[in-house]
């Protein structure tokens, strides 16, 4: 097995293991919170992007409108045209091939492949983690769904308590220095203070609104926020990359994203 | 039913705005604020949803086993644990908080 020799075939395949995984509690907290088998399936296969997906059921759950859990889930994904953009740059896909890649530019596709320095390196860590995450997060929502399904009443296992948590591990690995932890903190007031008064789902967009407002005019790094849910590349210590106050400095040049400051 | 198409359309929105990467001019994307506020708003409506999901339901506010399930959560997170663990933590808490009475 040759292609196993690859060090991007063998971190994009640990990370789809890690990320592909945890599909099973999307799978699960979809159905608990009121999607149906096949409902859940259709955003794993068709949106396949773990944060808008938990985007749309959060909202759901939370007693929100179609709408709302629709815009929720699309704004975001609005990274995952940045990621697509330098992708594009990055590993120069021809033609038709460029509608396949999109569906697998993801945080951790694009993680892979930034991670790598050579292009054929590239190439195969982009695809290597995208079709694998692809494959095992399918596979492990189903999992979670019918499990879900099979679970019975979702309170009584604490499954609202699980989507807390996976909301906040969401959140976990974007928190790296002040600025970052500011602005949740924020967002988290904003959400407390317009839940009385707006319909559900609503609270999240306010939060959204106040977010962008305060990405328009500040000035951290150009890519905070831009983090993967799992590390491709694990080093200990790298809590808080460089934080240049230039955002037009480094780091926001096509090739490099996902806020690793490392390569190996 | 309805709930369908929201979905459908949440999907075509996100194979959209992927795809968009691929054949908008990168000069419109490549701007650092643009890449800012995709990374702002990312920060922002994961930390609004981990929220609502602590300590709304519905209109109002309360204070239930949820928010021993964030707390877990964050303990767990705070020693590393991998994705999966952390959201068997805030299960378990919310489900161990509601066994002891604490809805």
């Amino acid at each position: 097995m040759k292609l196993l020799e690859s060090p991007a075939v063998r971190v994009g395949l640990s990370i789809s293991i890690a990320t592909g995984l945890y599909g099973v509690s999307f799978g699960a907290l979809s159905v608990a919170s009121g999607l149906d088998f096949w409902q859940t399936m259709a955003l794993s296969l068709l949106l396949f992007s773990g944060g808008s997906q938990f985007a749309f059921i959060g909202v759901v759950a939370g007693g929100g409108s179609g709408l709302a859990a629709t815009t929720a889930a699309a704004l975001l994904g609005v990274r995952n045209g940045i990621y697509g953009m330098q992708m594009n740059a990055m590993l120069q896909p021809a033609g038709r091939l460029k509608y396949a890649a999109a569906q697998f530019t993801i945080d951790e596709s694009t993680a892979t492949a930034s991670g790598q320095e050579i292009i054929s390196e590239q190439r195969r860590g982009f695809w290597t983690a995208g079709l694998g995450i692809y494959v095992l997060w399918n596979l492990f929502t189903a999992v979670g769904a019918l499990a879900g399904d099979a679970m019975g009443d979702p309170k009584q296992w604490g499954l609202d308590g699980a989507a807390v948590a996976a909301f906040l591990g969401l959140l976990w690995p974007r928190l790296k220095g002040k600025e970052p932890w500011a602005i949740a903190a924020a967002c988290a007031v904003a959400t407390v203070m317009a839940v009385p008064w707006v319909p559900s789902g609503m609270p999240i967009l306010i939060a959204a609104l106040v977010a962008a407002v305060v990405g328009w005019f500040s000035h951290g790094r150009s890519d905070e926020g831009l983090e993967p849910d799992v590390e491709p590349y694990h080093r200990a210590g790298r809590i808080s990359g460089p934080v240049d106050g230039d955002p037009t400095g480094g780091s926001s040049d096509g090739g490099s994203s996902g806020g690793e400051g490392e390569r190996n | 039913m309805s709930l369908w198409w929201w979905i459908l359309a949440a999907c075509i929105l996100a194979y959209a705005t992927k795809l968009a990467g691929y054949f908008v001019p990168a000069k419109l994307l490549r701007s650092p604020r643009m890449m800012r506020i995709a990374g702002t708003m990312t920060i922002g409506l994961l930390a609004s949803l981990t929220t609502v999901n602590a300590v709304a339901a519905g209109q109002s506010l309360v204070l239930d086993a949820r928010l021993g399930a964030l707390a877990a959560a964050g303990v767990a997170l705070w020693l590393r644990a991998p994705f999966l663990v952390v959201v068997l933590v805030g299960a378990g808490s919310a489900a161990a908080l509601r066994l002891l009475g604490w809805n």
